[in-house]
Order: C-alpha cells, then sequence, then structure tokens
C-alpha cells in the first residue's frame, strides 16, 4: 500500500473515514470519523452501527455502488468492501466519474 | 447509375476502371481503387485529410469528381516512396515525431511535397500558409512544420550534390 | 493480478538505454506510406454500406417509424430501428474511466420513445452502396410529436423547464427528491468553515463563467465494420480507444454474450476519448445479422459533430478570498455542466480539479450535471476540468493582479505537495506543483520581454495558468514471447493514438537488454490479449507500460532458470544483466537473448512471459503550466498567440518526441478552446456549424511553435516514474489566454470562447480600451 511520505502522526491507531458532505446530516454534522476496522467493508459496517443510513447511500447488494469510488491514502482501491486498511488509513468516498441514473 | 469508363495516370501508372459520375476522386481513390492511404475527414474540403495531386497540383480529392480525372495524372501518398526508398518528406516526418494518431499524415504529405517543388526554400511562415489547409488535431503543428523545413534543407542539399556532379 | 505497484527510489538514479531515447516509431512508415489500415479502410468481401436516419428534432416524441418503403429500395438488405434492441434495464455500472447507464447508451443509439437531439439516430439501414443507403434514408417515414427544447443549462434547471426524462430523479441530493428534473446529479466537497474563512480575508474576488460546447474534433470520423457468421459469432472491426469497452457495450446492448463478439481495433485517427464509447458498433452488427453480409459504416463529419458526444459547455461561478500575502483561505464555487441529452457530464472531475493544484483549507464546490437537448456528451481530453480550471485561474489571476503578487509566485505560495488535501479530499501524493512552477520561472519565454507592438490598434499581453489532471489506473494485460533470434514480439491491448505501442517496446527493450527495433509490438484484439481498459486517462505509458514491465521480469525469471538448466547451476547463481545472462561464478561465459533462444526449446519450450495490472495504486498525476503572449487587434477583437510555452510534468518521459507531441497537442486544442471553437444552435436546437469551416479549429497559420518543457518528478509508484501525460496539457491554455487577453486589454474574458465578436463587444462595453497602445507582460 503506497504511503506517502508527509504522513501526520495521530494521537490513535486507527483508521479516518471523511464522510462526504452530503452524507454529514447521518453523521451528526461530522465530517470525519474514528472508526475500526481491517477492511473498507469494516469501516461501513462500524459506522452504520453507531449512524444508521450510511451504508444504504454506499453500499448496494454487497457491493460498493457503481457510483461511489474509495480513496485509501490517496489511491483508488481495487478490492472494493474487501480493501484493507492500515490502523492509520485515510478512507475518503469520491464521486465515481459520471452520470446519474434513473434509479437516483 | 450508368458507369463511365475512366483512363488517367495514377502514380505514374496508366490506370483504367468503371465508376459512376457521381463518385468523387476521393471515392474512387479509396472504394474502387483500394488505395486508402487517402482519408474522409469531412467530404466538404475544409480539412484536407483527402489531398492528392491532379497534374501536379494540390487538390481536395473529396471536392474533384472521378470522372474530372479522366486523361489526368493523380499522385497519392502512395505514389512518394520510391520502392521502398521513402520520400525525404516521408523521413522527416518520422525522425520529427510529426505523426501522433497519423490520419492527416497522407494529406500533409502530398500538400508538403508540392509545396517544395513550388518553393524548395520555404520560411515557417510560408510552411503554414501553405499547409493551412490541412487540419491536425494530435500536433499542434509543430513537429510538421519542423519536418517540412527539415525536408526542405535535405532535398536542398541533395539538389546540391547533384547539381555540383 | 500483480500487486501493480513497486516502490523504486532507483528509478531516479537509474542509468537508462532505451528509455528516454527517441527512436522512429514502429508503425511510422506504414503511416507515412498509407499502408495502415484504419477502421474506415477496412473492406470485406460482400460487404455493405450502412447509413443512419437521424432526428431533425431536438425534442419530440416518436409516434410511429415506417420503414417499409426503405426496405423495398432495391439494393437495400437490412433496416433497424429502436424496436430491433432488445430491452436493457436501467442502472448505474463502473466502464473503465467512469460510469455508464446502459440503458441511456441503448437509447442513444437507437431512439425509443422519444429524441432528445437534433442528430439523434431514429432508423439504420444497409444497401449495396453508400449512396443507395443514403436514398433508403430518405424513404423512412418518421411521424413525431415535436416538443419545445431546451438548451441552456440554467433554463434547463428553472422549475417550468422541459422535462427530458420524465423518471430522472437527482443522483446525490440529501435527503433524496422526487421531483422531475434536469439535473442527474449533485456533487458537493466541503471542509472547513467557510463563513469565518471569507471574513478573515483580505481580498474577496467573485465571478461568473460561461464556456461553450466543444467538441474532440478528431480528423477521422466515427467508423465500424461488422460480420455476423451464421453462427452467431460477430466480428467488429473498429477504430475505437477501448476494444474491450466495445465488447463490454455491444453485450450489453444486444443481449450478447461476451465470447461472441470479438473487437479489433484498426488504427485510430486521433479520439481524445470521444472514441471510448460506442454508436455504429451495434448498428452495424443489427444490420450484419439482418442481412447476413459484413456492413460497413462511417459517419460524416456533420454527423460526427451533431451526434457524437462534444463536451460539457457550463456556468461556472467561483469565488476565491485571499489574504494580503497571496493565501487563498477560502473557496466557494459551483459548477453547472451540460451533460447532453443523457447524464454523465464530466462535472464531478471539473469539481475535483478546480483548485487542485492549491493548497486550500476551506472550501465548499458544488457541481451539478444537468441534461439538455444537445448531443450526449463524451469525454474529452481530461474532461471538466479545462472549464473549471479557466474560471479558477481567471479569479487567481485577477487576485495576483489586485495584491501586486508575480502571478507565478503566488500560485507557489498557494501550492500544493506531497500530502496536501485534494478538494475532494484525498491527500495528493507525490505531485510536481512546486517543480512546474520552478520551470515555467527558468524559462526561456518568462525571461524573454514583451515587446511592444507597432500597430497602434494592437495590444500586448502575458498570461500564465496551471492545470491539474489525474491518471487512471485500470487494467492493462501484456505478453513478450522470445523469439529463437533473441527478438521479441510484445502483445498488448492499448490501441495506439500517439506512439504508445513504441514506448512500450522501448520499456520491454529496457528491461530485456535488447535494441528496441528488436521488439515487434502488436496491438490485439479482444481474443488475444487479456482484458485491457481503455486508451484513455493518461494510462497507457504508464498502466500499459507497467504490465509490459511485469511481463518482461517474468520473462526474465524464466530465461535464469534456462540458463541455469544449461549450465546445471542453481537458479540463485545466474542475474540477468546488461540484457545477458551472467553466472556469478564466472565459469560461463555470458549468453545473450540471441545465443540463449536458439536453446529454447531444449530447455524446456517456447518463453512467453505474462503480465496483468490493475494500476490504481501506481497511478501519477501530473500538473501542467501554459505561459502564453497575445496580441489583440482592439478594433476587431482578433486575439493571435504570438508565443507558446507548454511545461509538464510527465514523472518520466519514457520517448520525449512523443511526450512532447501531447503536450503541442493538448495546448493547441487548449488554444481552440479559447479562441476559437464553440457549438452554435438556432432556437429550435439545430447546430448551425456541424462542419469543420464553421466548427473553427487551429489551423497551421493560427500557432506558432509551441515550446514543451519536460520536468520530471518520478511517480514513486512506477518502477520508472512514469506519470499520465497525455491530458493535462489541454487544461490551463484557456485560463492563461484569458489572463494574456486581460493584461493587454485592462478586459477580463467571462466566456469562452475568446472570439472577435465576444471580445469586440466586451471591449467597447468597457467604454473603450483603458491601456493606450503597449504590452504588459506579468509582473
Amino acid at each position: 500500500m503506497h504511503v506517502p511520505e508527509a504522513r501526520r502522526p495521530r494521537a490513535e491507531d486507527v483508521p479516518v473515514v471523511f464522510i462526504p458532505a452530503p452524507l454529514r446530516r447521518l453523521t451528526g454534522g461530522h465530517d470525519r470519523l474514528r472508526v475500526d476496522g481491517a477492511s473498507v467493508g469494516a469501516l461501513v459496517d462500524a459506522i452504520e452501527a453507531s449512524h444508521p443510513g450510511f451504508r444504504e447511500r454506499v453500499v448496494a447488494d454487497g457491493e460498493l455502488l457503481a457510483s461511489v469510488a474509495v480513496a485509501v491514502d490517496g489511491d483508488l482501491i481495487v478490492r472494493g468492501l474487501d480493501e484493507p486498511v492500515g490502523p492509520d488509513s485515510e478512507v475518503h468516498f469520491v464521486p465515481a466519474l459520471g452520470g446519474g441514473s434513473q434509479d437516483g | 447509375m450508368a458507369k463511365t469508363h475512366l483512363t488517367l495516370i495514377l502514380n505514374g501508372e496508366a490506370t483504367e476502371l468503371l465508376c459512376e459520375p457521381r463518385q468523387t476522386l476521393l471515392e474512387v481513390l479509396r472504394d474502387d481503387l483500394d488505395l486508402t492511404g487517402t482519408k474522409e475527414g469531412c467530404a466538404t474540403g475544409d480539412c484536407g485529410a483527402c489531398s492528392v495531386l491532379l497534374d501536379g497540383r494540390v487538390v481536395c480529392s473529396c471536392l474533384v469528381l472521378g470522372v474530372e480525372a479522366e486523361g489526368r495524372s493523380v499522385t497519392t501518398v502512395e505514389g512518394l516512396a520510391d520502392g521502398e526508398r521513402l520520400h525525404p518528406l516521408q523521413t522527416a516526418f518520422l525522425e520529427h515525431a510529426a505523426l501522433q494518431c497519423g490520419i492527416c499524415t497522407p494529406g500533409f504529405l502530398v500538400a508538403a511535397k508540392a509545396l517544395l517543388e513550388r518553393n524548395p526554400d520555404p520560411t515557417e511562415q510560408q510552411v503554414r500558409y501553405e499547409l493551412a489547409g490541412n487540419l491536425c488535431r494530435c500536433t499542434g503543428y509543430d513537429k510538421i512544420v519542423r519536418a517540412v523545413l527539415a525536408a526542405a534543407a535535405t532535398m536542398r542539399g541533395t539538389a546540391g550534390e547533384r547539381g555540383a556532379a | 493480478m500483480s500487486a501493480a505497484k513497486t516502490s523504486n527510489p532507483a528509478a531516479t538514479e537509474r542509468r537508462f538505454k532505451v528509455v528516454g531515447t527517441r527512436p522512429v516509431r514502429h508503425d511510422g512508415i506504414d503511416k507515412v506510406t498509407g499502408r495502415a489500415r484504419y477502421g474506415a479502410d477496412v473492406n470485406l468481401p460482400g460487404m455493405l454500406h450502412g447509413k443512419v436516419l437521424r432526428s431533425p428534432h431536438a425534442h419530440a416524441r416518436i409516434l410511429g417509424i415506417d420503414t417499409s418503403r426503405a426496405a423495398a429500395l432495391p439494393g437495400v438488405k437490412a433496416v433497424v430501428t429502436g424496436a430491433d434492441m432488445p430491452p436493457v434495464k436501467s442502472r448505474t455500472e463502473q466502464s473503465g474511466e467512469g460510469t455508464t447507464n446502459p440503458r441511456h447508451l441503448s437509447d442513444n443509439i437507437l431512439a425509443k420513445e422519444k429524441v432528445l437531439y437534433t442528430g439523434h439516430a431514429v432508423a439504420a439501414v444497409a444497401a449495396t452502396s453508400a449512396h443507395l443507403a443514403e436514398e433508403a434514408l430518405g424513404l423512412i417515414e418518421v411521424c413525431y410529436e415535436v416538443l419545445p427544447p431546451v438548451l441552456d443549462v440554467r433554463a434547463a434547471m428553472r422549475d417550468e423547464a422541459p422535462v427530458l426524462h420524465p423518471d430522472l430523479r437527482t443522483h446525490g441530493l440529501e435527503p433524496k427528491s422526487d421531483r422531475p428534473t434536469n439535473v442527474a446529479s449533485v456533487v458537493r466537497f466541503e471542509r472547513g468553515d467557510l463563513a469565518a474563512a471569507f471574513a478573515s480575508a483580505d481580498v474577496v474576488v467573485e465571478r461568473t463563467f460561461d464556456t461553450a460546447m466543444v467538441h474532440q474534433g478528431y480528423i477521422e470520423p466515427q467508423n465500424a465494420v461488422a460480420k455476423v457468421d451464421a453462427d452467431g459469432q460477430a466480428t467488429v472491426w473498429v477504430s475505437t480507444q477501448g476494444p474491450f469497452e466495445v465488447r463490454h457495450f455491444c453485450s450489453e446492448i444486444l443481449a450478447m454474450p461476451l465470447s461472441r463478439i470479438k473487437v479489433v481495433p484498426a488504427e485510430i485517427g486521433g479520439g481524445f476519448g470521444g472514441k471510448t464509447t460506442i454508436y455504429l458498433e451495434p448498428l452495424a452488427i443489427l444490420l450484419a445479422r439482418q442481412s447476413g453480409r459484413p456492413v460497413k459504416m462511417v459517419m460524416s463529419r456533420a454527423e460526427v459533430l451533431r451526434a457524437t458526444g462534444p463536451t460539457s459547455g457550463s456556468h461556472i461561478r467561483v469565488k476565491l478570498g485571499a489574504k494580503r500575502d497571496g493565501r487563498i483561505v477560502a473557496a466557494d464555487a459551483t459548477l453547472l455542466y451540460e451533460a447532453g441529452a443523457f447524464p454523465g457530464s464530466p462535472v464531478w472531475a471539473g469539481a475535483m480539479c478546480l483548485l487542485a493544484p492549491y493548497d486550500v483549507e476551506t472550501l465548499r464546490i458544488v457541481g451539478h450535471d444537468v441534461v439538455v437537448n444537445r448531443p450526449k456528451t463524451a469525454a474529452y481530453r481530461a474532461p471538466g476540468a479545462s472549464n473549471a480550471s479557466f474560471a479558477a485561474e481567471s479569479v487567481i489571476d485577477e487576485i495576483a493582479t489586485k495584491l501586486g503578487i508575480d502571478p507565478i509566485e503566488l500560485r507557489r505560495r498557494n501550492g500544493a505537495r506531497e500530502g496536501t488535501p485534494t478538494p475532494a479530499g484525498p491527500r495528493h501524493k507525490r505531485i510536481g506543483m512546486l517543480e512546474v512552477l520552478d520551470a515555467a520561472q527558468a524559462s526561456p519565454h518568462w525571461a524573454a520581454p514583451l515587446e511592444a507592438p507597432s500597430d497602434p490598434a494592437k495590444r500586448r499581453g502575458r498570461g500564465f495558468a496551471v492545470g491539474f489532471w489525474f491518471n487512471a489506473g485500470l487494467q492493462s494485460s501484456a505478453t513478450i514471447g522470445i523469439n529463437a533470434d533473441g527478438t521479441a514480439s510484445l502483445v498488448t491491448g492499448s490501441p495506439d493514438i500517439g506512439g504508445t505501442r513504441t514506448s512500450c517496446a522501448m520499456i520491454a527493450a529496457e528491461e530485456l537488454g535488447i535494441p528496441v527495433e528488436h521488439v515487434r509490438p502488436s496491438v490485439a484484439d479482444t481474443d488475444s490479449v487479456g482484458h485491457t481498459d481503455v486508451t484513455g486517462g493518461s494510462r497507457v505509458t504508464m498502466a500499459t507500460g507497467l504490465a509490459v514491465y511485469e511481463a518482461a521480469q517474468d520473462v526474465k525469471r524464466q530465461l535464469r532458470e534456462r540458463a541455469a538448466a544449461l549450465w546445471k547451476v542453481p537458479v540463485e547463481e545466474v542475474s540477468f544483466t546488461d540484457g545477458a545472462l551472467v553466472a556469478s561464478s564466472g565459469e560461463h561465459a555470458p549468453l545473450t537473448l540471441a545465443a540463449l533462444g536458439t536453446k529454447l526449446s531444449r530447455t524446456g519450450g517456447p518463453v512467453v512471459g505474462r503480465a496483468t495490472v490493475n494500476a490504481q495504486k501506481a497511478t501519477g498525476a501530473a500538473i501542467a503550466g501554459t505561459l502564453v503572449d497575445v496580441e489583440v487587434d482592439v478594433e476587431t477583437g482578433k486575439v493571435d498567440v504570438l508565443r507558446c510555452t507548454v511545461i509538464q510534468d510527465a514523472g518520466r518521459a519514457i520517448h520525449p518526441a512523443y511526450v512532447e507531441g501531447q503536450m503541442q497537442g493538448g495546448t493547441a486544442q487548449g488554444l481552440g478552446w479559447a479562441l476559437n471553437e464553440e457549438y452554435v444552435y438556432d432556437a429550435e436546437g439545430k447546430l448551425l456549424n456541424a462542419g469543420f469551416l464553421d466548427y473553427r479549429m487551429p489551423i497551421a497559420l493560427d500557432l506558432p511553435m509551441i515550446d514543451a518543457i519536460i520536468v520530471e518528478v518520478p511517480n514513486p509508484g512506477h518502477p520508472y516514474g512514469v506519470r499520465g501525460v497525455g491530458e493535462v496539457s489541454i487544461v490551463p491554455p484557456p485560463g492563461a489566454v484569458a489572463s494574456a487577453v486581460a493584461a493587454a486589454t485592462g478586459v477580463r474574458p467571462s466566456a469562452l470562447p475568446i472570439s472577435p465578436p465576444r471580445l469586440l463587444a466586451a471591449l467597447q462595453a468597457s467604454g473603450g480600451h483603458a491601456r493606450s497602445g503597449g504590452a504588459t507582460a506579468a509582473r
């Protein structure tokens, strides 16, 4: 996994998940959450546990929505929800390019 | 539509075929003679990808009817090389990386050949002016102009050698 | 699948033998002699010619189509309409670089219930000649119920606007809305306290900009030749940037198994993103199937402009707040992009790139993807970024002027570095922003004084802008076969638009220690090479090159085993050095590939190296800068480009001449976008300039030589440090030209293109030209 050199050390050894702006109303306005998990899927589940409604905004049928891409430590992931994350990883959800669909 | 018998000198060789009067020279070259080196980019004479020499003069073959070539000489990109010996323009285009996708290259080579035959020592501006009828979307023209100027120098040098010999 | 990422700090110190040289490209002779076969050059025995009937209305319901008279015309062998296509489920799926909705794609290829732009395909015929096929089109009767069109993005967002898709709901709105709308999606990036940040700023500039719809402008129109055998097996020859994408889309649109479709990539005459989707391929397959004969379809130039994806026109508002020292402390931007008839503008990318070259802590960027009755947009070289960069760089330039800070220096004070969060959130990896600025400042162009014009009607000005673009990783496959004479055949699946088969061959040659002329590269069809994603996203030399690199390592591993077997030594004692197998004991003379090549069959059999990569972790995004001097004629509004320099971080330039070519080509397209190019529609939605005469792209006489300065800040994720180079150079030119015009005239353009009538009107509206004849270089 690519680790950029200018890493800022953090107090807790737990991944940080940045919450997309439209979804912050589900996370009490927080723009980032520290949640424990060894994979992207585990982090999504952890967020869902304390902030219900989050998972269905990014996951459908057991996979990440096609319209959502995930970057871990600056790189787009290749293994979907199974992508491993490290204890000090940063996880971002970014638009996966392209337009909407008839199903909203 | 009844076909017309057409006779012309194509890349130095006497050639005859049947074509419909409504076919352009471009269509005749590509569809009837399988000389697909000359390209269609617009069919309205605006891009120069279909450039050929008609009696030594650059024309857009999409604006010439096939039957208009009756009894005349046509030179296409396929006629530039001498067997396996490339024309200096072709060599210069390769060495100067003057092509990226290559679709405009045949038209440029033909137009540049005519330019250098009229003016063996053009300035950069003259090259740009004479090639203004050939569109390239890939290169920004920089390396094309350099290649033409380089080929011109090569051809002048060779001509000089021949003259001196 | 390999890990597709190596950390190789030694890449910067490595001495290359082939990489960095400028060999003649392997396909060069074919291309200068006219022998190369592009899609329209493919001819098959018994071939028919297909043509498409297109809607004359921008927005209408199709009440009925009668093809009977066309089908009865002698020489017509097949006719298809939307009714001949299977139903396709509406959904969003990832497709290479972006997402696609297959239903929208199917509806764009042949309209079903509605036509949504003039030029929208409604039927197709195949006949024994192209002329006959065109005659047959005239015999097809279509009954339309004409509807009012909406052509402008802001008009389309109003409540009373005609709705293109009654079941479209805005994606990305929270909470979700059930209102019918033309807004297909919204993206939003937000961080920090915007109000407080703006309050703390010493200077605030807010401007709105409009950019016109522009087309990729490839000289080669779309084409496809399809053959369907009696057993239903289809083969398609096509000039495409993505043969595997073509196969995938055709499979979905036509409900055919992937294994029944083989796509053969012909040489391609330009794409710039516009040939990463499909238009004719399914039609050619349907017509071939119906007629039992091969069918060739080639678009006319008018069809290309009317009915293939241009890129979005846009309306963009940018508000920036800065401190007196030039540091940008707050950014607020709204981007409205035209998607065309179906959702899918690159507004998301525009939003992500708008301020990506900079370190801006507090921002809110909102982007709307809006459908209008224009052709469905398609990718165009760094899609979405040029529009956004024009707006942001114009405001930054205005701030620099207001604060009296040099435009390069102001950007340096805000420049992104490794670890800087991008606007969307993820941090930059190693990025060459500061290095590009340094190179711009050190360039001969920057040092040259801008001389005053002698003509009193002229003004001169210099402008500078930067841009950012991503590097797509995605998937590529490669195989390398070693021939008995020590030469190598290299097979990839990446169509070559700009010399990449040679840059890939150079990587193979470098790794194998053989001359590049000894590598024979070919671009294979979808049956003959592993899955390879699109030639696009500036990815071929980086990602396919990475697969080639890995395949070469596989070859070397196998060759070491063969040498070890020959010498009867452990394989650990055999190394591959300088193109030869070397025994560490020194007891055996080194074996070159040529020497070992003849011994392969008796040491075990053929040696074929293979690799597949998913290169997402190897990507290297890039920064480019454009420096431009312009001369404005204040009596006519015409802008001439006097001098232009492009500076770009290539990471590592494998073939510098082709990297320069990408830089110059993108710059030229950006200059055309800035100065001349635009789609002109009438009120009914008919495109008025559907030809190269009036869709005015740069000609040789419009441009000077374009100096290309390659900066190399190696990409740490790639073994050679390669970054994506194909796209980013198109991003900064519009902003640079606008700033140069502002410097020359005192009037800052707020719209693209900065065409003579538009600039003249702006000059006259500003009450004459404030500057009296002269030149204003950058401060």
